[in-house]
């Protein structure tokens, strides 16, 4: 098991609280770079921006194992100016537009502080106010004579804070993925070579990883990466048989999502390894989402893929909640399972 | 005058819900003890300061009343380690979900982080469907077990907005409770200003409790002290995206002078004469019914009080995000000094009604 304390956390809030709206990574890849040069082999950052770093072994038989995680975000992107600090924008990646008013966001490079408002409530008809504020009606504003640049993204200005058992924050999916990667890199085990994918553009349809992927031409992949926690009370207390993954029941391994059948053989070595070593897991329940790995696996003549999350609650909102622990427990199977790795392991049976 | 802007900051940064000023009492006292010769707390938490005028006594008293109350949410059941919320005064429940949020616990006196969970669709009902989610079906999540929880959290504590104040350009803050903390910093600095002023007539400043509910502290104030005269501050309507017409004014661009049934109007005529003696530019701002501040309970206290409403603007009220001007801060709390040091000791007996 690698080290695991207040250095690792200290990594993932500043991972969090760097911004990266998909095609925009560049503040992450950043700390990435910083993080894994020292650790590497080779480290390349490709024509999308994805960051693609090697670290070889030393034995014989080795077996190249594509760890991947995505860099960046769902955010905001701004497209148009209306003049008094006030601008227009649209959603990047998958948010639910109710998440958005009321809230303060960073825009740009600078992180130029702005607020989402809304209509006073004092101001609308009792009509108006039972309807959902829309996208259109919205503007960030920058205060009265406040610029930023069309093009420029938003990404929530939520804080970093630990509470208990858990740590909330924006961004959890995936800088929770990326801190694992960074850590796995710093403590890799020497019998395999890991070709590790920081990607790009996960949240607007796994762009990066395919091209990833095929720089790699691994043996097997593993995505890492933060799947949502539906383990809330119904709203009529009856049983939550959708919860899909909880809290504090340790890494999440997929079956299936909405776009991968993960590799059996993967999924079994998975579960046998956290048994072997009393490490808590859970099976996502199959169904729809999905992550980088439905993109690795269906690239060149086809690689054996399975993914492996932290499970977070409050996907694609302003504040995710995730359990340390799980994440511990994510890093420590995924730490042992390539230690345990053979080319046996991918023979038909 | 002092820079303001640390003392507005550390409001916009602490909870002080209607019924539990406490917080922001504290802050506000320590900030006035040195401006003012007495202080005391009326019966049900206002804040009373006394800044004397060098009238023949008995002095005439002035009271300028802004509220230091703030909207936000209580905890009405808990379930498992997630709480249900009510509100505290009036929250636009669209804002909610996804909120950073502060919850009071009062089984362990701790300040717990928590967010406004807003249920995945498959936990809801179908009706929720794409609209707005109701109030009973979002939950507060402190990142605690259930067992934590239970020792922790008692149906009652408060859960309050634990979003930071931004500054934006142009001397723009943007946070929670700028509605009315704001104008407790204007009645600051109208404080500040007196001090190298000379005035005739006693200034009662009062922080009132609870505007956002009941307005208790306005007339419990106003009846306990029996000032002749009094101004409520408090924040108006800016105009901003998707927000214009007559009940909404530029910011920026000056003080708010109410006119209406709530209000006297010699005093607002008063106010106008001084505010262009020493230029401090101001809008006419009307409330034709109910003005929906302390001015409204104040004017019906006791035998009745001559009141006069003094306002800026704010975008985005009752949101976590409200946001003011700077500039027209300290334009009001100067003018309110202006007004104070206008006053000669006979003003009452110059009243006259039309």
């Amino acid at each position: 098991m690698p080290p695991f304390g207040n250095t690792q956390l200290r990594l993932l809030e500043r991972l969090c609280t760097a911004i990266a709206v998909s095609g925009d990574e560049g503040e992450v890849r950043k700390i990435v770079l910083a993080e894994i040069k020292p650790c590497v082999d080779e480290v390349r950052v490709d024509a999308m921006g994805n960051v693609l770093a090697t670290r070889r072994g030393s034995g014989k038989n080795q077996m190249r194992v594509m760890l991947d995680a995505h860099m960046d975000e769902v955010g905001l992107m701004l497209v148009g100016e209306d003049g008094e600090g006030c601008y227009r924008f649209e959603m990047i990646g998958g948010i639910d537009v109710r998440h958005l008013v009321g809230k303060q966001v960073f825009v740009g490079k600078n992180h130029t502080p702005g607020v989402i408002g809304g209509k006073p409530v004092h101001l609308m008809s009792s009509e108006e106010s039972k309807r959902k504020v829309s996208l259109d009606s919205m503007r960030i504003d920058l205060g009265l004579n406040g610029k930023a640049n069309t093009g420029d993204r938003a990404g929530f200005a939520t804080k970093f804070r630990r509470a208990g058992p858990s740590i909330l924050s924006k961004a959890i999916d995936d800088r929770i993925g990326v801190a694992t990667l960074i850590e796995i890199l710093k403590n890799a085990p020497s019998n395999v070579e890991i070709c590790a994918a920081f990607t790009v553009q996960e949240e607007i349809g796994l762009r990066g990883a395919k091209v990833a992927a095929q720089y790699f031409n691994p043996d097997l992949a593993i995505a890492i990466d933060s799947t949502p926690a539906r383990d809330l009370p119904m709203h009529d207390g009856s049983e939550n048989m959708v919860y899909n993954t909880k809290l504090g029941c340790g890494p999440a391994i997929y079956v299936a999502d909405g776009s991968t059948l993960h590799d059996p053989r993967l999924v079994r070595f998975l579960r046998e390894t956290a048994e072997a070593k009393k490490i808590p897991y859970q099976l996502r329940q199959p169904g729809g989402g999905g992550t980088d790995s439905g993109a690795i696996q269906r690239s060149l003549a086809g690689i054996p893929t399975v993914s492996v999350s932290v499970p977070h609650r409050y996907t694609h909102t302003p504040v995710s909640i995730a359990r340390v622990d799980d994440w511990k427990n994510t890093l420590k199977l995924l730490q042992a399972a390539l230690e345990r790795l053979t080319p046996q392991l991918l023979v038909r049976n | 005058m002092t820079d303001i802007l640390p003392f507005l900051k550390s409001l916009l940064n602490i909870s002080g819900l209607s019924g539990f000023e406490g917080p922001a009492s504290r802050l506000i006292e320590e900030k006035w003890r040195p401006l003012v010769d007495e202080m005391s707390v009326g019966r049900v938490g206002s804040l009373h300061a006394l800044k004397k005028g060098n009238g023949k006594e008995p002095r005439p008293s002035l009271m300028i009343a802004a509220h230091m109350d703030a909207i936000g949410l209580q905890v009405s059941h808990i379930q498992d380690e997630f709480l249900h919320i009510t509100k505290v005064g009036g929250i636009d429940i669209r804002v909610l979900p996804g909120l950073e949020v502060t919850v009071h616990g009062s089984g362990s006196e701790e300040e717990l982080p928590g967010v406004i969970a807003m249920p995945p669709a498959q936990l809801l009902p179908e009706s929720e469907g794409e609209g707005v989610i109701a109030l009973n079906n979002l939950l507060v999540d402190t990142g605690l077990t259930a067992s934590e929880v239970r020792k922790k959290v008692r149906v009652g504590d408060l859960v309050s907005f634990a979003n930071e104040p931004l500054e934006l350009a142009d001397d723009v803050i943007s946070g929670h409770s700028v509605d009315n903390r704001s104008s407790i910093v204007a009645l600051t600095i109208c404080l500040e200003e007196l001090q190298k002023k000379s005035h005739a007539w006693d200034v009662w400043a009062i922080a009132t409790v609870q505007e956002e509910v009941t307005y208790l502290g306005a007339y419990s104030s106003a009846y306990q002290l029996r000032p002749q005269l009094a101004i409520a501050v408090d924040v108006t309507h800016a105009t901003g995206p998707g927000v214009s017409g007559w009940q909404t004014h530029p910011m920026d661009k000056g003080v708010g002078l109410c006119i209406g049934p709530n209000m006297h109007p010699f005093l607002h005529t008063r106010l106008k004469e001084v505010a262009e003696r020493v230029e401090i530019p101001w809008f006419l701002d009307v409330a034709p019914g109910h003005s929906g501040t302390d001015a409204y309970p104040i004017q019906v206290t006791a035998e009745g009080i001559p009141t006069a409403l003094v306002e800026f603007p704010i975008r985005y009220m009752h949101t976590p995000v409200e946001s003011v001007s700077i500039t027209d801060i300290q334009r009001t709390g100067r003018l309110l000094a202006e007004f104070v040091t206008s006053l000669e000791p006979a003003f009452m007996e110059t009243i006259v009604w039309e």
